[in-house]
């Protein structure tokens, strides 16, 4: 790496953002192993936390359809998301800006609204209410953060790549597997952890279009504002760090071995 | 197939999601908005009003008279403005950021994006129950600061729009983060090695080459933090301890304790043509520019 | 990869779809705030019964309330509030159940087998209850006590200045300014909203923040020396740092108190009953009370209470302190619209 590559500033910069990120998860994670229930003093090591997700059945469930929920809806947001910005990447068209608005709308709408008026259209039209509903309504909302990164990637892209792929009498598929994916793979990956964070930390809509036995992690933690929270939330967090870790961690070994 | 019909195909998953399952519900709303309200929340499906237009602006007084009511534009106010500082701090971090990211070896940059997006697989709240233990009285960051001398006043933001502001700051950065990434991660370096021979100072490098290419992410990450960020309600309430409302928990009120779901409806719709009117004045500006 | 994982997922959601669910099979459907039911009593209830318990939670009686409204519900039971529980019997959200001809619905204690919002109990059993008072430190008075007034929080002393918190919730704190003002609780009047707006501005200053969540952690940890606060979460305050003190101030005290009711449309009627009457077991009512906090409304409990909970005058009330209590009522809409703006003025 050439030190002509580095700008001033930058490295400062991204030291200081990893410790403003980290600091509040040492926090955080330190408290999940604290003996006391309170997520504000420390008095001791334990592990009754961890012993607790264990033993509470309903919260071991929320964290499955959380999961689920967000693996779901970020496969198919940003399958969604990556055709649309491949088609308003390129050329003008009538009704380009209507569809861009569209692909933002999920973004404006206030959480609340969208809850509920999604709720009273499922009621209308008949659709149950389960896991399934908070799939297709996530869907929607993990949209934009899939699109734009993958719109911004694509943009002020060297047009000749995009052209030859389009224009090459290989079939379609072929063009778009082999050169088009592979170019707009970053921000794919981007989109895709975006759509994933978001659907994983939604609380309002996904209260609001679950069924019974339906609910998702967030929903159970903030209703325990009343009765007040204690580590077991944080355990849970740290929980769902390690196992974000270790899936990732294996699939870059994974990527790794392969060449 | 026609490009015209590929387009077609292409954008119909995204935009036919949209408009069934947010767009359908959203005309519904539109509905309840000139509703009566219900006696306890919900609405009066057979009576129609346009009370709750009229309640952004005005209230009755004691002599039943319409008078000139601000409390709802100062709180819009004071959310667009908490929005903005948002989008300019996290735009201020997270660009740098982003750059030094682009700029790494190819293998680690996959690791990156995962760093920067793995601490929100934990929950919000615990998240922002952290932050009030930094930032309190007494806190982490309050004992450091005198420990080592630095200051010897109580350290005490906690519970103020700065803190709020950090909160929000923290929760919106990987949004801003990985579309400038993104856009600049596809850099031709040889474009910027030929700029550096041709005797170009960093800060023209800067300017003429990383900046162009770094815009459709810097615009799409603002999108991304502006925009929520105007409905953000936990971090206000936790670590700015609920003295001046948010746009968000003002309608979170209204479908709630104020059981007035019109009003909130209303509100939304309002905050809605707000947010065109700005992206639609941000679209002339750029075509303008394009000319 | 990523277009197979896709299609993975397209041929996988529809074994997402939930299983119709069989009526009145041995199940449950539980809508509660989490933490507010022990897991362990739940396992018994499960183990004892072989119904199994589907526990799903929320956070305000409004999201439980707008849930149901809208229709996307299903649930056997609900946990609502006195007031809200009376527009929901009136709007026939909830169903009739005849409480007091369970086994165990004679046990329910007076005055709460007859409250204003469901007279007679007949569709409704009670669960917890509590006060909102106020707690404090008095370590700053020296060895001094506040009086039992609402002044104490409302102007407070300069000791407490800056250092109080008040609950993030307009209904308790509109209720706090007017009974120290002497007016109704349900006060639709434009002047006496004009004083509660007047005094609330006024000691804005003072407060630190307007929180309901956390507040047992601020108080064991000194981060406020005052809280507007449930009388349940002061318990579990005061047992982390002795000394905390709890104020039934003289004017006026909200009583509140949660109920289990049984949903219109429930599909599983019988389970519902049973668990209903499983709760008004004595035992297990004071199980439920040790778990919360908070002091149930079954005849016999107190012998199976915890020692820290039966010793605590903030949960189990002195009798003197019953003329002072308020019981929730359902108020008027003029005067629901008044509160409204006086919390929204109050924080422009």
């Amino acid at each position: 790496m050439k030190s002509l590559w580095r700008f001033p500033f930058t490295r400062p910069a991204a030291i200081f953002t990893l410790v403003f990120l980290y600091v509040p998860i040492i926090v955080l994670v330190v408290l999940s192993f604290g003996a006391e229930d309170s997520i504000a003093r420390w008095s001791g090591f334990s592990l009754r936390w961890y012993a607790e997700v264990w033993d509470n059945d309903t919260m071991l469930r929320t964290i499955r359809n959380s999961l689920t929920v967000a693996v779901f809806a970020m496969l198919f947001g940003t399958a969604a998301a990556t055709m649309a910005a491949l088609a308003l990447a390129r050329g003008t068209f009538r009704g380009k800006t209507i569809a861009a608005l569209l692909l933002g709308l999920p973004l404006v709408v206030p959480e609340i609204v969208a809850g509920i008026s999604v709720l009273l259209f499922f009621v209308l039209v008949g659709i149950r209410l389960g896991i399934t509903s908070i799939i297709l309504a996530h869907i929607v909302f993990v949209i934009p953060y899939a699109y734009l990164p993958i719109r911004a990637r694509l943009d002020g892209m060297d047009p000749a790549l995009v052209e030859a792929a389009a224009d090459l009498y290989a079939p379609r598929w072929t063009a778009f597997y082999r050169i088009i994916l592979p170019l707009i793979w970053p921000g794919i990956a981007a989109g895709a952890t975006l759509a994933f964070i978001g659907s994983l930390g939604d609380v309002v809509v996904s209260y609001f279009v679950s069924g019974p036995g339906a609910t998702t992690l967030p929903v159970y933690v903030f209703s325990m504002v009343r009765m007040g929270v204690t580590p077991v939330v944080n355990a849970v967090s740290t929980l769902l760090l390690a196992a974000s870790i270790a899936v990732f961690s294996l699939s870059y070994l994974v990527s790794r071995s392969k060449g | 197939m026609t490009a015209v019909w590929r387009r077609a195909a292409l954008l119909a998953p995204s935009l036919g999601w949209i408009a069934a399952f947010l767009v359908l519900p959203l005309c519904l709303m539109a509905y309840v908005s000139t509703l009566a309200r219900g006696p306890m929340g919900g609405v009066d499906w057979n009576h129609h009003t346009a009370d709750a237009y009229v309640q952004f602006l005005f209230e009755r007084d004691l002599m039943d008279r319409l008078v000139v009511n601000t409390d709802y534009l100062r709180i819009f106010g004071r959310s667009f403005a908490l929005a903005g500082g948002t989008t300019v701090l996290t735009l201020l971090i997270g660009f740098p950021t982003a750059i030094w990211m682009a700029f790494q070896p190819p293998s680690r940059r996959l690791l990156l994006v995962f760093i920067i997006t793995v601490p929100f697989w934990t929950n919000i709240l615990v998240r922002n129950y952290a932050w009030i233990l930094l930032l309190r009285t007494g806190g982490l960051i309050d004992t450091l600061l005198r420990a080592s001398g630095l200051s010897n006043e109580p350290f005490s933001i906690l519970y103020t729009p700065l803190a709020t502001g950090i909160g929000l700051t923290y929760s919106f950065l990987p949004y801003m983060v990985l579309p400038i990434y993104v856009s600049l991660e596809k850099i031709d370096r040889r474009l910027v090695e030929a700029a550096f021979d041709l005797g170009a100072s960093r800060w023209a490098a800067f300017r003429r080459v990383i900046l162009p290419l770094a815009m459709p992410g810097v615009m799409g990450g603002a999108i991304l933090v502006f925009v929520p960020g105007l409905g953000a309600f936990i971090s206000p309430e936790l670590l700015g301890g609920a003295k001046s409302m948010m746009i968000g928990s003002l309608i979170q009120q209204q479908f709630g304790q104020s059981r007035n779901w019109p009003f909130g409806a209303a509100l939304a719709f309002v905050l809605f043509a707000l947010v065109l009117l700005a992206l639609g004045a941000h679209q002339l500006r750029y075509r303008r520019e394009a000319r | 990869m990523f277009v197979r994982l896709a299609a993975l997922a397209a041929l996988a959601l529809p074994l997402l779809m939930p299983q119709p669910a069989r009526a009145q099979a041995k199940e449950l459907l539980l809508f509660n705030w989490s933490n507010y039911t022990s897991p362990a009593l739940l396992k018994r209830f499960e183990a004892e019964t072989g119904i199994k318990v589907t526990l799903d939670t929320y956070d305000t009686n409004e999201g439980m309330l707008a849930k149901l409204q809208a229709g996307g519900a299903g649930y056997d039971i609900v946990v609502p509030t006195g007031p809200t529980l009376k527009g929901m019997i009136r709007d026939g959200l909830v169903q009739k159940i005849d409480t007091t001809s369970l086994p165990n619905g004679k046990n329910i204690r007076a005055p709460f087998d007859n409250p204003d919002f469901d007279p007679g109990r007949a569709y409704s059993a009670p669960y917890m209850w509590g006060t909102t008072g106020i707690a404090y430190d008095p370590a700053p008075l020296n060895g001094g006590k506040l009086t039992d007034s609402w002044k104490e929080i409302l102007e407070p002393r300069p000791e407490y200045a800056g250092k109080l918190a008040m609950l993030a919730d307009m209904g308790e704190v509109y209720y706090a300014a007017a009974f120290y003002l002497g007016f109704d609780g349900c006060t639709d009047k434009a002047e006496e909203g004009q004083k509660i707006l007047d005094l609330l501005t006024k000691q804005k200053p003072q407060v630190k923040l307007y929180s309901a969540s956390g507040t047992i952690d601020r108080m064991a940890s000194g981060e406020t020396l005052m809280h507007h606060m449930w009388n349940g979460s002061y318990h579990r305050a005061q047992v982390k740092k002795p000394g905390l003190l709890y104020i039934y101030p003289r004017e006026g005290v909200n009583l509140w108190g949660d109920n289990f009711a049984v949903a219109k449309g429930a599909p599983h009627l019988e389970s519902a009953k049973a668990f209903i009457n499983f709760m008004l077991d004595p035992k297990n009512a004071a199980e439920a009370s040790n778990y919360t906090g908070y002091n149930n409304a079954v005849t016999g409990s107190d012998q199976y209470l915890n020692d820290s909970l039966r010793n605590d005058p903030a949960v189990n009330m002195p009798a003197d302190m019953v003329s002072r209590l308020r019981p929730t009522r359902e108020c008027s809409r003029a005067s629901l619209d008044l509160r409204e703006k006086i919390w929204t003025r109050l924080q422009r």
